[in-house]
């Protein structure tokens, strides 16, 4: 009971966070800073205050205030950002990551309340985009954006956001195509119920007119849906390989040629129904084997990263620029906190670089004047200004993208199973149906071609090319629910054929919460304020982590400010002389022992006490270092090798820890892997992996938060579920012999079917019983033994 | 027995409606998000004067 109370009393009505002071009280209710008490404020002038009925604490945290929308007044972005707009109405479409709760879906569709301008809005919850019609004479798409902010919902708009709308393509007709191919199956299924159960000799003219409506009926499901069989199977022709969709072309085109030749000449019913099946069933594995993870995108590259607009500076004035036309010799101003998009040499300000996400390492770099700053790096502290030495094109982060690794496409990839199969089984099918019509042709003609086509249609390879999707979609739809997440059903194959690992150190095998954080100080309130006020101007990600543990405080002016890169921070608060850093810097040397990083604190002189902050290593680490048995491992690091040491436990010697590796530096480590045969999988997480990853066969970013921005990759893991890992790919082992086991299921069914057809004897009804009964039990067999395997990795 | 003629095309007449009314929901983007109306319905219509589109 009393626990409630005090969690009321102490947490934010909006976004939950705890209210460290007393200040931001609103109608009874407590607010953890003064944004989230504004946005309150706003909803409650609109009327709009069922958003807090649907959730407890819907709201994001509003403690920062920095407003930086300027470029949205630019119409070149405009134009570029929206949907659609003519005189009256212009339409938008963002991407709001903050959106996870129904008080979110709420409110984002009730913005016309705050201002009438808004037409419409509608909210796609899995997409997390919010869809806008508005009036844009009434208000500009730049007041919108701050608005969304304002009541904290704030669009991530990014480079990519303009390139994704050009190229654009259409979609492709897959469900109408799959509803197409069902409407004609069911309608000749029924059609041909009279031919199987015989029709008497006086009511021969009905075989006719079924006939003829099978045909027709046939006709939109050979031309319409079963197209890109023959599209397929033609380029793969042209290529001079075989692959699965040409024995399917082959059988389609078989069936039909048939049944119109049979209705034609009145010699048969034709086999119309096996026909729309066989398609119907084969978009179905297709559309099975697409499915893929709309809330999370693995398509991003360095223009997911980088702004929309940069600042310019020009006499004087400062002008947003679109990226794209950022040229050399432009000067450029950036922000706390804002990214640098091309090489660029300082100018003017202090620059301190937290380089994180492009090197790995966790100190943010002093730069001085006349220095080159690469792009990616993001200035912490004061406003900058630098000058473009090289277009955002050719500038190092990009070209590590542009990199021969990522224009490769996928071909020397690991080929699947159904790939490699499909070539070997093309032939032999050929090759049967070619024998059984040599063999026939002497003695019958018309029962030589009879059993030519027999053969065709009888060993189509539909379950062998539904056993691989419905088995990998099986495969993905478990690793979604263990927060691992696939690009494609391809990967699950590529998974199980790895033999090394590599690994990144800094954010993949390490995290970064205040978990580990210990305060050994004898601190009141008043001095973690100031503290925690300190800190707060500082954007090193220790200093960060000390605010986090410290909770919010009430806000105090710092002056006489210093960060002195390397060593702490100094400053003076309420009158209090603080400083916080490392031990010369503050000025103790009481030589306590030494066990992780230690952040000393004194305030007035006074030696306080220090925090501790252990390096903390995920979870399962230990379990995924006992794959060493199985796999080569090896670990890659942007970082100094300070922690070689405490890391080299986890591996089997120390010569398989790499530090001070740069972006290129672990690309052609994963390359010269590569050379030696190796099937590579790499786990990275940051932007100086990106090059690796994609230069692995099989690139896993890690990331705690699977919406935030991640490197390209061709599969995303929560950090959660890093633990799992040796059981994920134990499974994708299962999987692969799932799909064998399946194989040998179907290729028995063909050899049942073969030994009918070569005789030229097939019955429409064998083939039209055959064909349904072999795919309903592979798509069983392949669900259930996937669901069993999981169970058995504890996966289910 | 001649009426099966009329009785089939009545049965691919309407089997034809249905499909075309599955084509025109898919085109209106009825199938594109088949998660948001299932919360949007759940919602309370408490205003009063809400000037919907």
């Amino acid at each position: 009971m009393k626990g409630s109370q005090t969690l009321e009393k102490t947490s934010c009505y909006h976004c939950g966070d705890d209210c460290t002071t007393q200040n931001y009280i609103l109608e009874d209710k407590h607010f953890c800073c003064q944004g989230c008490k504004s946005v309150y404020q706003l909803l409650s002038a609109s009327q709009l205050c069922n958003y807090y009925n649907y959730n407890d604490h819907p709201g994001a945290t509003r403690a920062r205030t920095d407003r930086r929308f300027e470029y949205l007044s630019e119409p070149s972005i405009v134009n570029k950002l929206i949907d659609y707009t003519d005189e009256q109405v212009t339409m938008v479409t963002f991407y709001i990551p903050h959106i996870h709760c129904s008080s979110c879906l709420w409110l984002l569709e009730k913005l016309n309340r705050i201002n009438p301008a808004i037409h419409y809005c509608r909210v796609d919850f899995l997409k997390k985009q919010l869809n806008i019609r508005f009036s844009h004479q009434q208000i500009s798409l730049r007041q919108l954006v701050e608005l969304l902010y304002d009541i904290g919902y704030e669009p991530l708009i990014s480079l990519q956001d303009v390139i994704k709308k050009q190229n654009a393509t259409g979609k492709d007709q897959l469900v109408q195509k799959i509803a197409v191919a069902g409407f004609c199956f069911g309608n000749v299924m029924l059609l041909s119920f009279p031919e199987y159960f015989g029709i008497s000799l006086y009511e021969q003219s009905f075989k006719q007119f079924f006939g003829w409506l099978n045909v027709l009926f046939g006709l939109p499901v050979v031309f319409y849906s079963g197209r890109e069989y023959f599209v397929s199977a033609w380029q793969s022709l042209l290529r001079k390989s075989l692959n699965i969709d040409f024995p399917l072309a082959l059988g389609v085109a078989v069936l039909f040629l048939r049944t119109v030749f049979e209705v034609f000449t009145h010699t048969g019913a034709g086999f119309a129904d096996t026909l729309c099946g066989l398609v119907f069933f084969l978009l179905v594995g297709k559309f099975v084997q697409k499915k893929t993870y709309h809330h999370i995108s693995f398509e991003r590259d360095y223009r997911s990263f980088f702004p929309v607009a940069v600042n310019t500076m020009a006499e004087g004035d400062e002008k947003p620029v679109p990226l794209s036309d950022l040229h050399t010799g432009h000067r450029i101003r950036i922000r706390n906190n804002e990214i640098i998009p091309a090489d660029a040499i300082l100018l003017k300000g202090q620059a301190l670089i937290d380089f994180s996400f492009v090197t790995g390492e966790a100190l943010p770099v002093s730069k001085t004047l006349g220095e080159i700053i690469y792009a990616g790096g993001r200035q912490t502290g004061e406003a900058i200004e630098l000058e473009v030495v090289k277009p955002v094109s050719q500038s190092y982060l990009t070209q590590l993208w542009n990199n021969e690794a990522f224009t490769r496409k996928q071909d020397n990839r690991i080929q699947t199973f159904n790939q490699k199969v499909s070539k070997y089984f093309t032939v032999a099918l050929l090759l049967i149906a070619i024998g059984s019509l040599l063999f026939w042709l002497p003695s019958d003609i018309s029962r030589g071609i009879a059993a030519f086509t027999a053969v065709l249609i009888v060993a189509c390879p539909c379950a062998l090319a539904l056993s691989t999707p419905f088995t990998m979609s099986a495969a993905l739809s478990i690793f979604d629910r263990n927060l691992f997440y696939l690009k494609n059903t391809a990967v699950v194959e590529q998974l199980a054929a790895i033999d090394t690992i590599v690994m990144d150190k800094t954010g993949t095998i390490t995290t970064g919460n205040n978990q580990c954080i210990q305060l050994n100080a004898q601190l009141n309130d008043n001095e973690k304020a100031l503290v925690y006020n300190i800190c707060m101007h500082s954007s090193h990600p220790l200093s960060r982590m000390i605010c986090r543990y410290l909770g919010n405080h009430e806000w105090a002016p710092v002056t006489g400010l210093a960060e002195i890169a390397g060593k702490g921070i100094v400053g003076l608060v309420k009158g209090c002389h603080v400083r916080i850093g490392s031990e010369q810097h503050v000025g103790s040397y009481n030589n306590t022992p030494s066990a992780g990083t230690k952040v000393h604190i004194s305030i007035d002189g006074n030696y306080k006490g220090y925090f501790t902050l252990a390096q903390q290593y995920r979870e399962g680490l230990k379990n995924i270092s006992a794959l060493e048995k199985e796999y080569e491992m090896f670990l890659l690091s942007g970082d100094q090798d300070h922690e070689r040491f405490e890391l080299v436990r986890f591996f089997k010697d120390s010569g398989r820890l790499f530090f001070n590796q740069s972006p290129q530096d672990k690309l052609d480590f994963i390359n010269r892997i590569q050379q030696h045969g190796n099937k590579v999988m790499m786990i990275g997480d940051g932007l100086n992996d990106a090059g690796a990853l994609k230069q692995s066969d099989l690139g896993i970013a890690v990331t705690d938060n699977v919406n935030n921005f991640s490197p390209g990759s061709d599969a995303i893991m929560d950090g959660r579920s890093f633990a799992k890992l040796p059981g994920f790919l134990k499974f994708s082992k299962d999987t692969v012999r799932i799909i064998h086991a399946s194989f040998v299921i179907s290729l028995t069914y063909n050899l049942i079917g073969l030994s009918y057809a070569v005789t030229g004897k097939l019955s429409p009804l064998f083939a039209a019983i055959l064909m349904p009964v072999s795919t309903v039990t592979i798509i069983s067999f392949t669900s259930l033994a996937t669901h069993f395997a999981a169970r058995k990795r504890k996966l289910s | 027995m001649s009426i099966i003629y009329f009785l089939i095309a009545c049965s691919v007449l309407l089997a034809l409606v249905f499909l075309t009314a599955f084509f025109w929901a898919q085109r209106t983007g009825q199938n594109e998000d088949l998660y948001t109306p299932s919360v949007r319905i759940l919602l309370d219509d408490t205003d009063d004067a809400d000037p919907e589109k």
